[in-house]
């Protein structure tokens, strides 16, 4: 049984393409049932802050300097394993948005606290939750230890350009 | 008709079935019984349950995990029959979990179910389950619910006295059923033989207190007849272990009447300290045999089979004071040890009794020597110098006995469908229940162990017929769930189970639930072979008429997902990876034709699907679980041409698209 917010992202889905006239319907139930409660979208939204995101890492314990290239070397075999078969690293979207220019568009921390945290920002993050009714799939958790995420925004700066 | 026992008489179905036609006999407070607290089996949806609870799967081979109290079914492990579902026996990776001495084994039986202990308790860290048709014993892990081990038995026919273990997992024992010639002779001789040729054999299996791993360390060579249930001694009577036998007639043709003849049968005393002496002392003999050794592994995926041909036999009416029989009433059945080691219940599946042995009192008999000659060379203990006592026409039909911890026997009568609590020491019946209908094995939780945690009492029947809906000649297995706790027993909820639930054991969640359960595969430790570690790694390559497809899926698309050049006589292989990190977020594999199963992929996990296409054409794939809003996108398309074809190998995802000019493509038009 998949988690309930499936469900919800599921029926969104339905109701857009049915809004769009877009595709052949879906027959499908996936098993969950309309019954249960969907969770909220926008859970305890007041206490959160879209700059910083939610998770541990903030202005104080994510600092960046100067490009280290070996760092953003590991985070881009990270990258190959775990993150290309939805994003490239153009600004052309694939299953999620392109990487170009997101160091400059998100704060480092922010970057650091989505992709190690994913869930609660999803459903709490309002530019997310954008991005959520155009993609229609969730980004996923994919498991990143913290010096993982490190070296993956070593590799976007790199892509962004830093030096 | 669930599976009937060869060795219960068309009598005692004959009065189940009364008992069942004509309510008037069943027994007075069924009505009453039935009225207990239901809400004390509720569980609030989002709730956890209290328990969990191992039940094995029967003649389904496989073994279910329930939640208790509310009985809700989590989990179908695959052991010893396939599954499609999960791909298991399908896979590549898993067909050699299935592997015998007789080949590719697609089904067994799985009968019992007994989880690993350390110092007499329940550890959490696996449960073992017996193949009773092709002998096996199967170990699954606790961390991931899947059966990690196989190790087959030789000399055995009918591995039903199993999977039952020592108070540390030191041994999981595995009796035979059926006592057939031995492996190294030639079993090619009349079955009215029986007296001269057949042995019955029994296999200590210890078990690698860290890894699990499984080893049979010695077989003890017995008289021929059939062994049928064991328990290990525990606590003063750790040591020793005990078994239930019939057939001492050594009958070899309707068991039924020739297996019945006699007043008593044995239980089968074993000193197995004594036996490892023996063995150091090396007065084994080693026999030349033959079995497979399955082991899953988990960095790899996959699971490799290996023959192994020799072991370690004692014979025991030659190697003395390892084995002594203690007379039991009528064809016992279950043998069941009681929490503090010192009593040995013995159901006598024939008896209007239940004999109750004294661990110290056959240690002063044999002391004595208070015996009664010997059976085949095997001493046999005075009845009387062995017995604590009877209880006295406690049912029809006595079968298996757990323990609360609190002096209390809980027995199942299977003539009689009930349930009767029983005092140990004074041997007065407390309590009765019924079933419904024709109850076989009980659990309590850690009702084997040295402390049960005895809230709860779950029957397992062997008949369901008007229990829930009726579905036609089929029906479901039935179980019922009884409140312990207090005095008398309270049936709280009824609740129909996958065939067949023979046995079963439970824990406490938070034993299993903390073990470390492993929620996805880390990709960065994926060692399969042919592993794809990121789209980028995904391709096709041909070995002369084998294809590996290196294939990657994530919400919401395989990669590749266009496939061409594959041509008629060739075999391909899909290696398929799931780079998903995130727990529950398996994706499955399917593509038209495959003439065996689908793939369902964990996070992080690598599993291969061989295809062989016997036509030319268009071959659509698709991922077979719901993985996302657009799972019903992700699919795709295998080409494949006839033998000879030029058509070169090509793959891609994304990329394979119409030329901007081209309305209409040419039908086999090639991809440059
Ligand atoms: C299954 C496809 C998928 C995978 C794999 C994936 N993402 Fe995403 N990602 C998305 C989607 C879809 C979004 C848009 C937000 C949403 O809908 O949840 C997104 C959003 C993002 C964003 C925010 C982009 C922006 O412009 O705001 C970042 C940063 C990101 N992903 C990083 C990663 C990293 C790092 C990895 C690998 C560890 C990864 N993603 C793996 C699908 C994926
Ligand atoms: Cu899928």
């Amino acid at each position: 049984m998949k988690r309930a917010y499936l469900t919800s992202v599921f029926l969104a889905a339905l109701a857009l393409l049915a809004a769009c006239g877009g595709g052949e319907q879906k027959p499908e139930t996936d098993g969950g049932s309309a019954a249960e409660p969907a969770k909220s979208m926008v859970a305890d939204a007041s206490s959160y802050d879209p700059k910083r995101g939610e998770g541990k890492f903030n202005e104080s314990n994510v600092t960046v300097g100067a490009l280290d290239a070996a760092m953003a070397a590991k985070g881009e075999a990270i990258s190959g394993t775990k993150c290309f078969s939805c994003h490239k690293t153009t600004d052309e979207k694939l299953v999620g948005p392109g990487w170009k220019g997101i160091t400059q568009r998100k704060a480092p921390y922010w970057i650091m606290n989505f992709i190690t945290n994913p869930d609660p920002m999803i459903d709490k993050d309002p530019e997310v939750q954008a991005q959520l009714e155009l993609c229609l799939v969730r980004m996923p958790n994919q498991n990143l230890t913290d010096d993982d995420a490190r070296q993956v925004l070593e590799f976007m700066r790199k892509n962004d350009g830093a030096k | 008709m669930k599976q009937p026992r060869l060795s219960l008489s068309l009598l005692m179905l004959t009065i189940a079935a009364a008992g069942f036609l004509f309510p008037a006999c069943k027994p007075k407070n069924a009505g009453s019984a039935a009225t207990g607290d239901a809400t004390k089996a509720y569980v609030p949806p989002g709730k956890h349950d209290e328990f969990y609870n191992f039940v094995s799967g029967g003649f389904s081979g496989q073994m279910s995990v329930y939640g208790l109290p509310s009985g809700r079914l989590l989990r179908v492990i695959p052991v010893f029959s396939v599954d499609p579902e999960k791909g298991y026996g399908y896979s590549e990776e898993t067909k050699p979990m299935l592997n015998t001495s007789h080949g590719f084994v697609p089904w067994d039986d799985l009968h019992h179910t007994e989880m690993s202990q350390t110092n007499g308790e329940i550890d959490g860290k696996w449960v073992f389950g017996n193949a009773n048709n092709t002998p096996r014993l199967a170990r699954i892990d606790l961390k991931t619910f899947r059966t990690a081990e196989i190790i087959e038995l030789p000399n055995s026919g009918g591995n039903h006295s199993s999977p039952f273990g020592t108070e540390n997992s030191e041994y999981i024992v595995a009796g035979t059923r059926f006592s057939v010639p031995p492996d190294d002779v030639n079993g090619d001789v009349p079955i009215n033989t029986y007296k001269q040729n057949f042995k019955g054999h029994i296999s200590f299996v210890s078990v690698n207190k860290e890894t699990g791993a499984m080893d049979i360390a010695f077989q003890l060579k017995t008289p021929g007849v059939n062994f049928d249930l064991a328990r290990a001694g525990k606590a003063k009577s750790h040591g020793w272990f005990f078994f239930s036998c019939y057939n001492t007639e050594q009958a070899n043709t309707l068991l039924e009447v020739n297996a019945s003849q006699k007043d008593k049968d044995f239980i089968l005393a074993v000193n197995w300290k004594k036996a490892e002496e023996y063995l150091k002392a090396g007065k084994g003999k080693k026999v030349k045999v033959k079995y497979a050794h399955n082991k899953y592994d988990e960095a790899t995926h996959t699971a490799t089979s290996e023959i192994r041909t020799e072991v370690t036999v004692l014979d025991v009416a030659e190697l003395k004071d390892i084995c002594y029989f203690i007379p039991c009433p009528k064809s016992p059945h279950g043998c069941d040890v009681d929490p503090t080691g010192e009593y040995i219940v013995g159901s006598g599946k024939l008896a209007a009794l239940i004999p109750v042995f004294s661990f110290d009192k056959i240690q002063q008999a044999i002391a004595a020597k208070s015996f009664d000659g010997e059976y085949e060379g095997i001493p046999v203990i005075k009845y009387e110098s062995a017995l604590h006592g009877e209880v006295q026409k406690p049912g029809l039909g006595p079968l298996h006995t757990e323990f609360d911890g609190r002096g209390n026997a809980y027995t199942s009568f299977f003539v009689s469908s009930e349930v009767v609590k029983w005092n140990i020491k004074d041997l007065k019946v407390v309590d009765r229940v019924p079933t419904y209908y024709s109850v076989g094995h009980l659990c309590i939780p850690g009702g084997n162990t040295r402390k049960p945690n005895a809230k709860y009492l779950i029957a397992y029947n062997k008949i369901t017929k008007d229990r829930y809906l009726p579905t036609g000649p089929e029906l479901a297995q039935s179980a019922q769930l009884y409140d312990i706790s207090g005095e008398k027993m309270q049936m709280i909820l009824d609740f129909p189970t996958i065939g067949e639930p023979h046995y079963a054991q439970a824990a406490p969640a938070d034993i299993i639930k903390n073990n470390g359960q492993l929620k996805i595969y880390k990709i960065d430790e994926n060692k399969h072979p042919y592993v794809a570690k990121g789209e980028g790694e995904s391709k096709v390559v041909r070995e002369g008429n084998k294809v590996h497809v290196y294939m990657t899926s994530i919400r919401s698309h395989f990669a590749p997902d266009n496939i061409e050049g594959i041509r008629l006589g060739d075999e391909v292989y899909f290696h398929v990876t799931n780079l998903e990190q995130d727990w529950d977020v398996p994706h499955g594999f399917a593509i038209k034709g495959a003439s065996n199963a689908e793939l369902l992929i964990m996070p992080g996990e690598t599993s291969t699907l061989k295809w062989v296409p016997e036509r030319v054409g268009i071959f659509p794939m698709y991922c077979t679980d719901f993985c996302s809003a657009l799972h019903q996108e992700m699919q795709g398309y295998v080409r494949v041409s006839p033998a000879g074809s030029n058509v070169p190998l090509s793959f891609s995802v994304g990329t394979n698209q119409p030329k901007a000019d081209a309305a209409a493509p040419a039908a086999g038009s090639e991809k440059k």
